[in-house]
């Protein structure tokens, strides 16, 4: 035993560094796997992105975006989808909108917390992540189905649609406008109560305004929402092939998504009308897209706000 | 639900709302049977394949989005600098926000050719190319709820950890992790809950055959898919395959239903209060 006390101690120390210098390399390791983790993610958005616009690029022109369809829908332009894209999404936005307000606003301000707002809390959540198809079979039982079969008789149509949608949206919609909401600070409903106004006149000119960019932000991702919807309008909206511009909110449209979906499966010959697929996706995701970033830089706006 | 209900009944009852007759089935042969042939001149409605179908699909697209959902909230949470998680964020949210039918439109025209090309193998439309998209649509959900969860971790565990000489790397996985793992579990539910209930990607790129299947490069028609494409072809509320429909769609509901459920009891019952929980 000829080390000294001294040379165990530097010897320990070696063993440290050592260790150290593993943990170090494990956490490198890690962390770039969790950089990686996100290059997939991104690289997933830009490459679906990327394959749109450059092979969906090319065959959109003014007459793709304004023509009507021609040949079955094999050809031709989209402008009726375009339309009655519009009219769902537009259509579900003012029916779910006011209701879902009204609905955050007594959640939030007037509801007295216990089992039965827990219930009902549930069942909006619950709500929110029912699968599309089933409310499309629930709007087609309902809004579509003849009236002795036990549905409103509506038919398939732009009504039964934007109903249909409207449901789908309404959770999204309870849940933003109540997070804007609660992010309005109490002092300001105290304050207006403090000053003699009802509680009524508190919400309405006081709360609801100093709400609105969030409750506005939360709209915006919902007609994004129902603009690429799918499986809900199947049953109740939408026709695949109707070169004319709906006359009334009871006729049948065609939708963009759903021009996508018929077109890519359809039998004849899909091959064929590969670019006219291409444009219409592309349409929508920008459609879809540049909605969703005008919310995003529309809360990152108010996020700032809120902070001074 | 009333409605899913009322539609589905006749299934197993046998007797529509008009009181007429046709051929109903048990509710443990609808689930079990191993058949599923609606339109054939003896036909049988044994949803199992379906449901095998469903289970597949999400089981696969679950092992690729929660390891990458919760590293990429890891990431955004922990490691990611102000400026990058500024660009990172909302790019996690335009995925979670493009529309499913450009998901399995891509899938379709993109990656289908690509496999085929690859693996060399009979459909480009199958079970591992729907659950691949599926996966791309279930990790903004996972990512964005993990990383709720992550921040919620008080900051006081953190620098406890890393106050006794741990590094970064060692306080995410021994500290950070465990203590948000409810909201972990949460997020990891909500995302599966989401890809069972996806239509139009497996609509478009499982493939659609009702049977139960035996290799990842199988064809499959989960339950969405099946009733997105028949209901078309059954007439309304007079035979008996559109009561099969709306049941599957009720199956449905109830498994997306207990999933939420699940989601919300562990929510409530490990809710982080602060660090004096723990």
């Amino acid at each position: 035993m000829s080390e000294t006390v001294s040379e165990v101690a530097q010897m320990q120390r070696n063993g440290d560094e050592g260790r150290l210098a593993r943990r170090r390399i494990t956490q490198h390791f890690w962390f770039n796997l969790f950089r990686f983790a996100v290059l997939i993610n991104g690289l997933a958005l830009f490459i679906i992105v990327g394959y749109m616009v450059y092979y969906g690029l090319p065959a959109i022109s003014w007459d793709f975006l304004t023509g009507m369809p021609t040949e079955g829908g094999l050809a031709g332009g989209i402008f009726p989808c375009i339309v009655g894209t519009f009219y769902l999404s537009i259509g579900s936005m003012a029916l779910a909108l006011p209701l879902g307000v009204a609905a955050a606003i007594y959640l939030h301000e007037y509801a007295k917390p216990g089992l039965a707002m827990r219930l009902i809390r549930l069942a909006i959540n619950n709500l929110a992540g029912v699968p599309s198809v089933v409310f499309g079979l629930f709007g087609m039982a309902f809004f579509v189905a003849a009236r002795d079969l036990g549905g409103l008789g509506l038919g398939v149509s732009i009504a039964a649609g934007a109903m249909t949608l409207a449901v789908l949206i309404l959770p999204v919609i309870i849940g933003t406008s109540e997070e804007a909401l609660r992010s309005v600070p109490d002092t300001f409903r105290e304050a207006s109560l403090g000053l003699g106004a009802t509680k009524w006149q508190t919400i309405f000119k006081v709360v609801l305004p100093a709400a609105l960019p969030g409750v506005l932000t939360g709209s915006i991702l919902s007609i994004s929402r129902a603009a690429g919807e799918t499986a809900a309008i199947m049953f109740t909206a939408a026709a695949s092939y109707n070169p004319r511009l709906p006359a009334s909110i009871f006729n049948e449209v065609m939708a963009l998504p759903y021009q996508i979906y018929s077109l890519s499966v359809s039998s004849t010959d899909p091959e064929a009308t590969l670019p006219l697929q291409y444009g219409t996706s592309l349409v929508l995701i920008t459609l879809v897209l540049g909605m969703n970033l005008v919310a995003i830089v529309l809360r990152s706006k108010l996020r700032k706000r809120l902070v001074r | 639900m009333y409605f899913l209900v009322t539609e589905a009944l006749p299934t197993f009852t046998g007797f529509d709302a008009m009181g007429e007759h046709h051929s109903g089935v048990s509710f443990i042969d609808f689930i079990f049977g191993d058949r599923w042939m609606p339109v054939s001149e003896n036909p049988r409605w044994g949803i199992l394949p379906l449901i095998m179908g469903s289970v597949w699909v999400t089981l696969i697209s679950s092992a690729i989005a929660i390891p990458l959902g919760i590293m990429t909230a890891v990431y955004l949470a922990e490691i990611a600098p102000p400026k990058v998680r500024e660009i990172v964020k909302p790019m996690v949210e335009l995925l979670a926000s493009l529309p499913s039918v450009v998901i399995g439109f891509f899938g379709l025209a993109v990656v289908a050719p690509i496999m085929l090309e690859i693996f060399n193998i009979r459909f480009g439309v199958n079970m591992l190319n729907a659950s691949i998209m599926l996966a791309f649509m279930a990790v903004p959900t996972i990512t964005s709820i993990a990383e709720d969860a992550i921040h919620s971790v008080p900051d006081e565990l953190k620098e406890g950890s890393l106050a006794l000489g741990a590094t970064h790397f060692e306080t995410i996985r021994r500290v950070i992790l465990p203590a948000s793992l409810s909201g972990l579990s949460t997020a990891v539910i909500l995302g599966m809950s989401r890809s069972i209930g996806e239509t139009m990607v497996v609509l478009m790129v499982a493939g659609g055959a009702p049977r139960i299947p035996q290799t990842i490069f199988d064809p499959v028609r989960p339950m969405p898919a099946s009733i997105a494409a028949e209901m078309g072809e059954t007439s309304f509320g007079l035979e008996m395959h559109y009561f099969a429909l709306f049941a599957i769609a009720m199956v449905l509901f109830l498994i997306t239903f207990m999933f939420n459920l699940l989601a919300d009891h562990i929510a409530h019952k490990y809710k982080q209060v602060g660090s004096a929980t723990l």
